[in-house]
């Protein structure tokens, strides 16, 4: 069976094609325009129905020890929850990881195009792809495919040689660098705890914890995230898996159940 | 053979491609070029033909950019470089918005040879006629690095290297003389290479110096200085052979 590679073109051709003789400049990008006169307003309506809400929280931070990443496991389409074990962390390459929002295969499958095209560029170049050259490849990509519903909002972490690194990467084709990221419809409360107990100088520990706690927090409020908060940790010699915890049973480990005091109390009665 | 010779590269008989060879003819009658890399430093000279009295000779530059870490010089015909010194400009800019770093001399390297083998391999095209010598610093490791392409697309790394007219004699003249040089040293190696088959003085050659800076091209005035010290020592070297040595 032929393998279809045509995952590994842009589907939009991107200035500068190296394939061609002529200089790759003069070539102007072109692709099929649609046969209507509003563009803005074409297959919007079609866009907006695929375009999920991002049902989920994914959180990531770079602090002293290297960058923590998190995630809850819910699917849900609409009000019924299609999975409680969906990984949402995927692992890229042995030291880089990405996290899933929006589409599930837009993102599964753009993260493994990722990691091709990441390990392609070691066996080229001998050396192994920033973090930052990484993140840019995708965006690239998601920006080539804007417009035609592609629903992608995820975090790039790594370690490279410039330490560790974090960008979130979405399919509006923005990229961002920076320290603390959370992304999702659960990520307003994840926030609110990852702001509050973030310290730079924390141990892999502390770090592991806040993670888990935000997460927790996260599918305690929002109706769409839950299942398992699986923690990673990216440190200099590649990511590891930290935990994988039920949230249910987070719950009752954050909040045990207090014996309450008993006013009255039911006496067996023996038998009269 | 006749047959062979077409515009298209195509295989003689007996494995040859005559167009890249003929290619090679023609950098072989361009100006000698000579690269050395020293251990924080890489150095090309290039052969000038006088300037014709009227032409003004800042316009004929024959050690350019490619980057801010990378420079090139080439022995062939000037109008086919003047199209692959483009590409691979474009693509030095092209790699650093596709992933923020700027390009290895190795990558850049292999890029123009690429470019070069493609058009020993489609229809309706004539190689280049051109070989180049790349040199750079790596912009991770800082280590300097020289390359040499040629009109079939390979492309090697080298210690000292030179190519265009009289090449040969110049290599051998580096493979005699060469050792890990740096700085100032490696300058004048690099001169006396080049003098070993052009006219001794300042506008005869052109001559330009990579460090971790930057490219420097050294002026007139400069080169005129390194190339009397050189024959100063030339001479000093010739006196004492000829001094029958005093001691028992």
């Amino acid at each position: 069976m032929k393998l279809d590679t045509s995952g590994l073109e842009s589907a939009a051709p991107v200035w500068g094609a190296p394939s061609e003789l002529v200089d790759g400049f003069s070539a102007a990008p072109s692709f099929e325009v649609p046969n209507t006169t509003d563009f803005d307003g074409f297959q919007k309506e079609a866009i907006q129905m695929v375009k999920p809400a991002k049902g989920t929280t994914t959180l990531a931070f770079i602090f002293k020890e290297g960058v923590m990443v998190a995630a809850d496991s819910r699917a849900s389409m609409g009000g019924y929850i299609s999975s409680q074990s969906v990984k949402k962390i995927i692992e890229i390459n042995p030291y880089m990881l990405g996290t899933m929002a929006g589409g599930a295969a837009d993102c599964q499958f753009w993260h493994r195009n990722l990691g091709i095209k990441c390990r392609l560029h070691e066996l080229a170049n001998k050396r192994r792809i920033s973090v930052t050259g990484a993140s840019k490849l995708l965006a690239n990509i998601l920006y080539s495919y804007r417009g035609m519903g592609l629903s992608v909002g995820t975090m790039i972490a790594g370690w490279d040689e410039m330490g560790p690194g974090l960008y979130y990467v979405d399919s509006e084709g923005g990229r961002l660098k920076g320290m603390r990221f959370s992304v999702g419809s659960g990520s307003p409360y994840a926030y609110g705890v990852l702001d509050n107990g973030y310290r730079y100088d924390m141990s892999v520990e502390e770090a592991a914890e806040l993670a888990r706690r935000s997460i927790y927090h996260a599918t305690f409020r929002d109706g769409a995230s839950g299942g398992v908060a699986s923690v990673y940790y990216v440190g200099p010699n590649g990511w590891k898996k930290l935990s994988g915890d039920d949230v249910g049973e987070l719950h009752y480990k954050y909040y045990p159940v207090m014996p309450s005091t008993v006013e009255q109390e039911m006496v067996e009665v023996a038998g009269a | 053979m006749a047959r062979y010779d077409r515009a298209i590269t195509v295989f003689s008989p007996d494995g040859h491609l005559f167009q890249v060879e003929y290619a090679l003819e023609a950098v072989r009658k361009g100006n000698a070029a000579v690269g050395v890399r020293g251990t924080d430093i890489v150095v090309l000279g290039v052969e000038k033909k006088s300037a014709a009295k009227l032409q003004d000779s800042r316009s004929v530059r024959k050690i350019v950019n490619l980057d801010d870490h990378i420079a090139l010089a080439c022995a062939g015909l000037k109008a086919d470089a003047r199209v692959l010194i483009n590409r691979a400009r474009i693509e030095c800019q092209s790699h650093r918005l596709t992933v923020e770093d700027p390009v290895t001399v190795e990558y850049i390297t292999r890029y123009i040879a690429g470019l070069q083998q493609k058009y020993t391999q489609s229809g309706g095209v004539r190689p280049f006629g051109l070989s180049t010598l790349i040199v750079g610093f790596d912009p991770y490791s800082g280590v300097p690095s020289l390359y040499q392409t040629d009109p079939s697309g390979t492309f090697s790394a080298w210690k000292a290297n030179a190519t265009g007219r009289n090449s040969n004699s110049i290599r051998e003249f580096l493979e005699k003389n060469y050792k890990e040089t740096s700085g100032q040293e490696t300058v004048k190696l690099a001169i006396r290479a080049l003098l070993e088959v052009v006219e001794s003085g300042g506008k005869n050659i052109e001559v330009a110096v990579m460090t971790k800076e930057g490219l420097r091209q050294l002026d007139e005035a400069e080169i005129d200085a390194i190339a009397a010290e050189i024959e100063a020592e030339k001479e000093a070297a010739e006196a004492a052979k000829k001094a029958p040595p005093k001691e028992k």
